[in-house]
């Protein structure tokens, strides 16, 4: 069996040790055994990938070097959009577009010589904790098929899970990434809002979206977000700073430093899921950090807030999906019953659902009552946050409150759905990164997933803490 | 008021002018600003609003916005911008990124050649939307076959300027526009073509007994032209004027001015209109000047053309609003006729040979200032007749020559000696016994008729002033 990890593929693809091509074929003969089941992908994208392989193969055969990722498998969320390769968003409305250019994300990748196996299932236009909104059908959680894997990147996480590839891309806007990361036992990045390029992200809520890795160590993960952060000049939200450096910092330890534990986090988490948070705080005890208590007031109403800010941008940002210039289009007598239709058409509930609130926040005479008061939640939670870092240098939460949890249990419940984010969403809401580690099992012997919060740009001290923990995990 | 469009009612007029700034590239993408090519050549998956893309705003753009703003005398503001979200097919992304509650440019003025001077609230940058075509029908989407959407527009940075409601008469409205228009010029920021739409203008009007509150206004749009904006306006104000003196309220409402018809119509009244549900734009950052850049683009920023018209004005002795001199402003031939009035030239006549003969010259004329001096020197020492001058400017424009007295001789243009003249007026008087008759009975007019004789005569060759002063002595020996 080839490595399981980017690290030690790229090594030995470019040492000439190891092939591209061999790399492929094992993710592709595991894809054709159980994606049937599993159904993480929208697309695999099998002869562009065995072109690829092949080429980087020829390149190091050459005596070049394809770069950092040189022949490791990715699978990229099917909201990233991919030069004349359909993407969907997992939504009816965008069935069959092809986009005529690569996010920015996808530009980097390729640079960096990975291999990109397919376009990965999601809850429709991100919009979702299990993956059951696609309109394509859910994907199944590949540690226990009668079970979730979290959403919306669902597909992504369960791709990384079942080794369809060796890593994967998602996109986190209340916790996207790092809840299906906890629920299908992988590591999961939010990067700081702005680090990764949003250029080629088909947006859902623009002021949150952020694009980050899945992995199965820490170590990837640090090497993937080398490769993708860094100013873009055609996302005007980038952070103007080059590419993080972090693998460094992975060997550092967590001596000296001041894990914060917050004392009024909102309850509901399930006891297995405490009890391996409890577990985290004392692996990192007993490697020289201090466990210090905090508070942010604030955390609790972060999911109300979301559930505003969110749907008001989704309201906008879906706007244009109106069967004018792309996609679906039904048609109509006029173009107001065109627009109706195509849209009544092309939209799953939970879309229409979110579109409809956030039109509701944002109207004249309920602005200020909703929207305008949401905003005053987000300021409310930065500060709480402020003051809590002036004393910790990273926090620590369960990601979800459970563990993978089984197909259509929360399905007749929105709101019940809503909650799986509650300890994700705070940091969205700020622009922090936060990261998902898996951590122990919780309930059913199925795995947890740790939190690690920092601040702004505190991806070096919440990887030191990453590393930690996967040490002591293992 | 001086021109009350019906006695006891008070117009009271502002207006929202749209003006496309002339960047290279579009507001937040790379796809050239460019008008009158093949439809759907200028764009790119931002100007489609295609899902994914993100804008990034066009420095350039906001130096031209910002120039607009210091013209107009507004304070230069960090700024914002928001969302409007309505459902249009023109619209790609089915919103527009535009400035709402924090513009770049706030409170400035306008000062009109008559000295009124009218408040600008503000001045904000915001994308154009696409053109829509209806085909069918009257050209209007209702009752259309179909539609052609055309996306060069979209994306097309506008400034919109937001007079306030300072302006109380007809032609206050159509020199706010005009002086607007030549601000925006001279400063490079628009070439302000209202035929091409480069320059939209919308009217808000409304009427009140004079000290009363402001009254019910009504949006005008679709106005085309100055003349149409002021024939619109006066329209719509005795429209409203009748029906409140008939007892009846205004509704306020966007009008459509009919052009054929003369008559402005409801497009839509307030209760239908959109609930734009503005926002702060999440994909952009906030806009924030600093001092230095708004220093360097002031210091960069050439004399408005009301200065240049005065100084024009006060240079040649005429007034500064006289139509010669607005044109010769208008279009920026005033450096031209200094130097040519420097070089020796006569004012008055530079002026009016560059007004009347340089309309396509442009700012650079071809000819230099001066040869024209020379050539309005040869006409006022009686070298050549006003025709011929006019003649020899003709050739010079064609080939740009500096040399009026090689041209002339060439055409055979040499002044008459009075006596060849004498022998055509007495000609003249001879032929004509009965012209002559009238015109010694006192009848000024009948001069025509015999100094057209000469003309003929001499072939055009003799000069007006000559042959009038010849007659003048005969008539005089005569009595």
């Amino acid at each position: 069996m080839t490595p399981r990890t980017a690290v030690d593929t790229a090594a030995g693809v470019r040492s000439g040790s190891l092939r591209a091509a061999d790399v492929l074929e094992e993710h592709l003969a595991r894809v054709a055994a159980r994606e049937a089941e599993i159904h993480a992908f929208n697309l695999v994208t099998q002869d562009a990938a065995r072109a690829r392989a092949a080429d980087i193969d020829r390149r190091v055969a050459a005596g070049e070097d394809p770069g950092p990722l040189a022949g490791v498998t990715i699978a990229l969320k099917d909201n990233l959009c991919t030069r004349g390769v359909p993407t969907t968003c997992s939504s009816r409305i965008l069935e069959g577009w092809k986009p005529p250019y690569d996010a920015s994300v996808v530009e980097r990748l390729a640079a960096a010589g990975a291999v990109f196996v397919g376009k990965t299932n999601l809850d429709e236009f991100a919009m979702g904790s299990s993956t059951e909104n696609s309109a394509f059908g859910p994907t199944r959680n590949p540690l226990d098929t009668s079970r979730v894997p979290g959403g919306s990147s669902g597909g992504s996480a369960a791709a990384v899970a079942a080794d369809f590839a060796t890593v994967a891309i998602g996109s986190d806007t209340g916790g996207s990434i790092r809840q299906p990361a906890a629920l299908c036992g992988v590591v999961g990045v939010k990067p700081t809002y702005g680090a990764v390029s949003r250029y080629g992200l088909i947006a859902f809520a623009s002021s949150l979206d952020q694009i980050g890795p899945f992995t199965h160590t820490v170590e990837d993960a640090a090497l993937l977000m080398e490769v993708i952060s860094g100013h873009d000049a055609r996302d005007s939200t980038s952070i103007p700073q080059p590419a993080m450096q972090l693998r460094q910092e992975l060997g550092k330890g967590v001596e000296g430093l001041r894990i914060g534990r917050i004392t009024d986090l909102p309850a509901g988490a399930d006891p297995g899921i405490m009890a391996c948070l409890d577990a985290a705080f004392a692996a990192l005890e007993a490697q020289g950090a201090s466990v210090v208590d905090v508070q942010v007031p604030a955390f609790t109403y972060g999911l109300t807030a979301y559930y505003l800010v969110a749907p008001a941008e989704a309201s906008s940002n879906l706007a244009r999906y109106d069967g004018v210039r792309f996609g679906m289009r039904v048609e109509a007598p006029d173009t107001n019953a065109m627009y109706s239709a195509t849209r009544a058409a092309g939209f799953g509930d939970e879309v229409k659902r979110r579109i409809m609130i956030g039109t509701y926040a944002l109207s004249a005479g309920y602005f200020d009552a909703y929207y305008g008061k949401a905003l005053k939640i987000r300021r409310l939670i930065a500060n709480d946050f402020a003051a809590a870092y002036a004393k910790a240098d990273v926090l620590l939460t369960p990601t979800s409150p459970t563990v993978a949890f089984e197909f259509g249990s929360k399905g007749d419940n929105p709101l019940a759905m809503y909650l799986c984010d509650t300890y994700t969403i705070p940091t969205n809401l700020v622009g922090h990164p936060a990261m998902s580690v898996p951590f122990g099992t919780a309930e059913l012997g199925l795995p947890a997933g740790v939190q690690i919060m920092a601040p702004t740009l505190g991806e070096p001290v919440m990887f030191r803490v990453a590393a930690a923990l996967e040490e002591a995990a293992k | 008021m001086s021109e009350q469009i019906v006695p006891g009612w008070e117009l009271v007029v502002g207006l929202e002018v749209h003006v496309e700034l002339a960047t290279r590239t579009k507001l937040f993408s790379g796809s050239p600003n460019r008008f009158g090519d093949d439809a759907n050549v200028h764009i790119d998956p931002v100007t489609l609003g295609l899902p994914g893309a993100l804008p990034v705003l066009n420095e350039h753009a906001v130096e031209l916005a910002m120039r607009v703003g210091l013209a107009l005398n507004c304070r230069i503001e960090p700024c914002t911008f928001h969302r409007k979200n309505y459902f249009y097919p023109d619209m790609p992304k089915a919103y527009q990124i535009s400035q709402y509650d924090q513009p770049l440019n706030l409170d400035g003025f306008l000062d009109l050649p008559d000295g009124t001077r009218i408040g600008v609230e503000r001045a904000h940058l915001e994308e154009d939307t696409g053109k829509s075509t209806h085909v069918g029908g009257d050209g209007r989407i209702h009752g259309s076959e179909g539609s052609l959407i055309d996306f060069n527009r979209a994306g097309v940075p506008l400034v919109e300027i937001v007079s306030r409601p300072d302006i109380r008469t007809v032609d206050q409205a159509k020199d706010y526009v005009n002086e607007l228009r030549a601000i925006l010029v001279a400063i490079d920021a628009s070439d302000a073509k209202m035929e091409e739409g480069s320059m939209r203008v919308d009217a808000n009007v409304s009427v009140r007994r004079p000290g009363e509150p402001l009254g019910t206004r009504c949006e005008i749009k679709n106005v085309n032209s100055v003349r149409s904006l002021g024939r619109a306006i006066e329209y719509e104000a005795r429209r409203q004027v009748d029906l409140l003196e008939a007892g009846d309220r205004i509704r306020q409402e966007t009008r459509h001015w009919n052009e054929s018809d003369g008559r402005t119509h409801t497009l839509r009244v307030k209760e239908d209109a959109d609930d734009y549900r503005y926002f702060l734009e999440p994909d952009l950052v906030p806009l924030v000047p600093d001092r230095e850049w708004i220093e360097r683009v002031r210091s960069a920023m050439p004399v408005l053309p009301a200065a240049r018209r005065a100084s024009l004005g006060a240079f040649l002795g005429v007034p500064a609003g006289s139509a010669a001199v607005w044109t010769v402003v208008d279009r920026g031939q005033d450096e031209y006729v200094l130097a040519s009035v420097d070089a020796g030239g006569v004012g008055e006549r530079v002026l009016v040979y560059v007004q009347q003969a340089f309309a396509e010259a442009g700012p650079n004329p071809a000819v230099p200032a001066d040869g024209l001096a020379r050539l309005t020197v040869m006409e006022r020492n009686g070298e050549l007749t006003a025709t011929q001058a006019k003649d020899v400017l003709a050739t010079m424009l064609e080939t740009g020559s500096a040399d009026p007295e090689t041209i002339a001789r060439s055409k055979g243009y040499e002044a008459m000696d009075t006596s060849a003249i004498a022998v055509a007026v007495d000609e003249a008087i001879a032929g004509d016994p009965a012209a002559w008759g009238k015109y010694c009975a006192g009848e000024e007019k009948a001069a025509g008729a015999l100094v057209g004789r000469v003309m003929k005569a001499t072939k055009g060759q003799a000069d007006g002033k000559v042959v009038t002063a010849l007659l003048q002595e005969r008539r005089a020996a005569n009595g």
